[in-house]
């Protein structure tokens, strides 16, 4: 944790339009110089209920949410229901000022609409606000925006308070929003956000309390993504010009960016009946010559399964990305989890082999997306990138040298016409499609509508040229065939490191975590150092095949570990013991299922009472390892 | 130069070129009606002159699902009901392909009868032909979708308590722009209307009559049958919706009452294809999309659209 930063938190009601102006704020920090990482907290609910944005901005790297935060602009919930439904919602206007008080740290800032809130309405607020030493600041917000415009507008209000409190140059925001619209509209947001800003200044000593943003510097100029602009630009620049889909929170944010940019690339987006259909469709176009992919959540994963099993079966390159939320179920739609994980590895009848990627970051999203289409085209088999509802809409800087890269629209093993002369064919002319032998267990692909390419593709066991065949010799070459495709991949992905290693080489105790809460457990590592510990940590990337010999060589240089994740059932340490099962007595767990991300405290609390059964503070659970210690 | 010669390639296509060398004899039972379906469709192919590597022969699971083994094209043997999802995307993805889909009626109007709803509801540009036998065939004669009511079947022992499915009105209802009824004992009508099906520009659908000698003993042999186009007993209009409809709820109903009326229903020569839909919206490139890929040329790439994110 570092002081010399700005944790900005507005709240409000869902649909109030928190999203966009914090997005625009974000962009604000980060074009100042500054490194930004939101992090979206709302309810699965259409309108109103408690809903956040947080936005983390510090001069040096930010690479997860920070315990509590600083800074709180909490306007009114113009959704609020009806006081009537009290019994069952609670009192909702003041929620966006009254629910974000536990998690303000001590001196920090309140900024409230007092044209829709009352804090006499909120049980012991002053004496909380003495208690912790909170800077108050009642600000109509609401009247700001309807003297000049909209209520809706009371949004940049709070940002123009917000810059009059912490020193912004609101001329990061006033060019952000005459990016974003113009003529009236524009017109009155500014009058807004100077109405808001002046009245700050004249109203209020800025300097009585220490939250200020913080200054810094980039190297090279930024951009603000998410993990979901990450996987659909990867997939982009792979040559992806077939996406289909059916809406699921929360991979329906991957599916619109693609959409939006089909037309612009010459691509087709289809939006389809279900997700057995949307997977379907991403077989039928791969299998006739373009680049697809398609995705889900863990419902409408669950779909899937069957064209998943046809794509490996017929070795049709297939790419899949799956956006975890909480489960069973319908589970909790908006929340993160990472207990898809086995679905994902398992799912489909039979000894089945696909790939699993598990990107941490954006920019992990977009070179493992990008590595997943190279392998699906190569290999002929599905590939998955595996993230969640955290990873999806957590925005954060990156420089945007990241996406100067070249565009792959190889098919991979596909022949052209020239090329299949020189396969083998049967008498009448019937392409070896799928021969016995093939380099790296690979059968090269020709494409319908190709001079002698023609083939039976099929989800039956079959011969070289597809027919359908249950003899036993045929059967053994075909299966060894494609699994020797597994052992293939394996070999190639050692060739890049996609583990990320940190904290101290030689140090006595490890942490292993995998996917989105990967940069949460990176700082609590840096913080355990800091603090005199001596820790290292593994983020893991590949699921499928599973990197082994890499987390054997980390899991034996420590001795103690401590696994990560978002799972009440240990998903991702049973994994690792299917793997390697006899370092079972060396791994314990860290456990959180709320439906809230981590925090880096609580990691670091675990890390610092391990083993000591003491009941940890948070939701988390510490689970021992198999032996005990 | 196109990466695919064999689509539009001008030549004569004899019918025996769809003859496979691996399997030519199929193994369905004698006296099936999919043998009908097969020679319809190699006589309709060849007859259109397109040759058998630019034909994409898409089935489901079942016997009529063995109908790619026996027909040599390019093949996708799909799953219980998947036929038309991967097909449609593959017309979509490689559009100069003649795309073909088959199936059972339990596979067509069961398993996947959402997805058929919705390929007719968007009218893509091929042929769905499906082999209605009133059982499942594969399995050994349990109950299917356009059984009659009161069947009898191992799952099924009191008999059917279900109204069987009317795959004309709903193939109509639903969006399909060439709906038909044809059957395996009507060999040249089959052809015609196979080839009628594939040059329309749309959805087109044909329920196929295919007997069951093996499990369906009791059902008829669907003759005689009557060719409701010929026939002075029917008058209807197949471009007037309503009179389709009408015609199609007689037929459905009469060939549970023992008469076999077959023939073209519906054909909607004005509706747009899907492709043209989406064309028309700046939905789909002009051209074929799989073709760029064998294409030497600049491919678009993230970062030309990057600084909206700065």
């Amino acid at each position: 944790m570092t002081d010399d930063e700005l944790i900005w938190r507005i709240a409000g009601g869902s649909g109030d339009g928190i999203d966009s102006t914090s997005q625009n704020f974000a962009k604000a920090l980060m074009r100042s110089g500054l490194n930004v990482f939101t992090h979206r907290h709302y309810p699965s609910r259409i309108r109103g209920g408690h809903t956040y944005v947080e936005i983390r901005a510090s001069s040096e790297e930010v690479k997860s949410r920070g315990d509590g935060y600083n800074f709180l602009v909490a306007l009114g919930d113009s959704f609020a229901r009806n006081p009537k439904e009290d019994a069952y919602y609670g009192e909702e206007e003041i929620k966006p000022l009254a629910e974000n008080l536990d998690e303000l740290r001590e001196g920090g800032v309140i900024v409230y609409d007092s044209g829709l809130l009352d804090t006499d309405e909120i049980e012991n607020f002053d004496e909380r606000v003495e208690e912790n030493g909170w800077h108050v600041y009642d600000v109509d917000l609401r009247g700001i925006a309807k003297e000049h415009g909209r209520e809706i507008m009371r949004n940049t209000a709070g940002v123009g308070v917000t810059a009059a409190l912490t020193g912004l140059d609101t001329s990061y925001v006033e060019d952000l929003m005459a990016e974003a619209m113009g003529g009236d509209i524009l017109d009155a947001n500014l009058n807004v956000l100077h109405d808001a800003y002046e009245h700050v200044q004249e109203e209020y000593d800025a300097d009585a309390h220490d939250v200020a943003v913080p200054t810094g510097e980039h190297d090279e100029e930024q951009v603000l993504v998410s993990g979901s602009h990450g996987i659909a630009y990867g997939a982009l620049d792979e040559g992806c010009r077939f996406i289909s889909g059916y809406p699921m929170t929360p991979w329906t944010d991957v599916f619109t960016i693609l959409t939006n940019l089909m037309p612009d690339v010459g691509g087709i987006s289809e939006q389809v009946e279900d997700e057995i259909a949307a997977a379907s469709l991403a077989v039928g176009a791969s299998h006739a010559g373009a680049k697809a992919m398609s995705g889900s959540s863990g419902g409408g994963f669950s779909l899937m399964s069957e064209p998943l099993g046809l794509a490996e079966m017929t070795e049709t390159p297939l790419v899949l990305v799956e956006a975890m939320r909480a489960g069973p179920s319908t589970g909790m739609p908006t929340k993160p989890e990472q207990a898809d994980l086995e679905h994902v590895l398992y799912t489909s009848q039979g000894d089945s082999h696909r790939v699993v990627f598990a990107p941490s970051n954006p920019v992990e999203c977009y070179e493992q997306t990008r590595k997943a289409f190279q392998l699906a085209y190569d290999y002929q088999i599905p590939v998955m990138v595996l993230y969640d509802q955290k990873l999806s809409g957590e925005h954060r800087n990156v420089p945007k040298s990241t996406f100067d890269e070249e565009p792959n629209p190889s098919l991979g093993s596909t022949l052209t016409e020239e090329e299949l002369e020189e396969q083998p064919h049967g008498e009448t002319g019937i392409y070896h499609r799928f021969q016995h032998e093939g380099e790296e267990g690979v059968s090269p692909r020709s494409i319908p509508g190709q001079s002698g390419g023609r083939y039976l593709a099929t989800g039956n066991e079959h011969t070289p040229e597809g027919h359908i065949s249950e003899s036993p010799s045929n059967r053994v070459a075909q299966v060894d065939r494609r699994n020797e495709k597994i052992e293939a991949i394996r070999e190639n992905l050692d060739a890049d490191e996609r583990q990320r290693e940190y904290g101290e080489t030689d140090a006595e105790y490890g942490v292993i975590s995998w996917g989105s809460h990967s940069g949460t457990v990176e700082e609590a590592v840096e913080r355990l150092n800091d603090d005199g510990h001596s820790v290292k940590g593994l983020s893991v990337s590949e699921m499928a095949p599973f990197p082994k010999e890499l987390v054997a060589e980390f899991i034996e240089s420590v001795d103690d570990v401590l696994v990560v994740e978002m799972s009440s059932t240990a998903q991702f340490h049973g994994l690792i013991q299917k793997n390697l099962g006899q370092y079972g007595e060396k791994l314990s767990s860290l456990l959180k299922y709320d439906g809230n991300p981590f925090e880096p405290a609580e990691i670091v609390e675990a890390v610092e009472g391990h083993g000591s059964g003491e009941e940890l503070s948070s939701n988390t659970r510490f689970e021992a390892a198999a032996g005990g210690d | 130069m196109s990466a695919f010669s064999a689509i539009g390639e001008e030549r004569d296509v004899a019918q025996d070129e769809f003859t496979p060398s691996i399997e030519p004899q199929p193994t369905w039972c004698p006296g099936c009606g999919d043998y009908g379906v097969l020679k319809a469709l190699k006589g309709a192919m060849a007859e259109l002159g397109k040759n058998p590597e630019e034909i994409l022969l898409c089935t489901g699971i079942g016997c009529s699902g063995k109908l790619n083994s026996y027909f040599d094209s390019y093949g996708f043997h799909t799953i219980h009901g998947r036929s038309l999802p991967v097909a449609r995307a593959a017309k979509l993805a490689n559009d100069g392909v003649e795309v073909i889909a088959a199936g059972g009626d339990g596979d067509g109007y069961g398993i996947g009868g959402n997805h058929f709803i919705h390929t007719a509801r968007e009218n893509h540009d091929m042929t769905y032909i499906v082999f209605n036998n009133e059982v499942f065939g594969l399995t050994k004669g349990q109950t299917s979708p356009t059984s009659p009511k009161g069947h009898k079947s191992k799952t099924q022992p009191n008999g059917n308590a279900k109204t069987p499915i009317r795959p004309l009105s709903m193939s109509v209802t639903a969006g399909a722009s060439y709906v038909a009824r044809t059957a395996a004992v009507n060999p040249n009508q089959a052809k015609e209307i196979i080839k009628e099906a594939v040059q329309h520009d749309g959805f087109s659908h044909i329920d196929f009559l295919t007997q069951c000698p093996t499990w369906n003993k009791d059902a008829k042999q669907y003759v005689p049958y009557v060719d409701i186009n010929d026939s002075e007993d029917y008058d209807f209009d197949v471009h007037d919706r309503r009179s389709a409809q009408e015609a199609m709820h007689e037929t459905e109903d009469a060939l549970y009452e023992g008469t076999v009326l077959t023939g073209r229903y519906f054909v909607d020569d004005e509706r747009p294809s899907y492709q043209e839909e989406k064309r028309s919206r700046g939905d789909m490139p002009e051209g074929n999309l799989a073709e760029r890929y064998f294409e030497d040329g600049d491919w678009e790439r993230s970062y030309d659209f990057i600084d909206r994110h700065a």
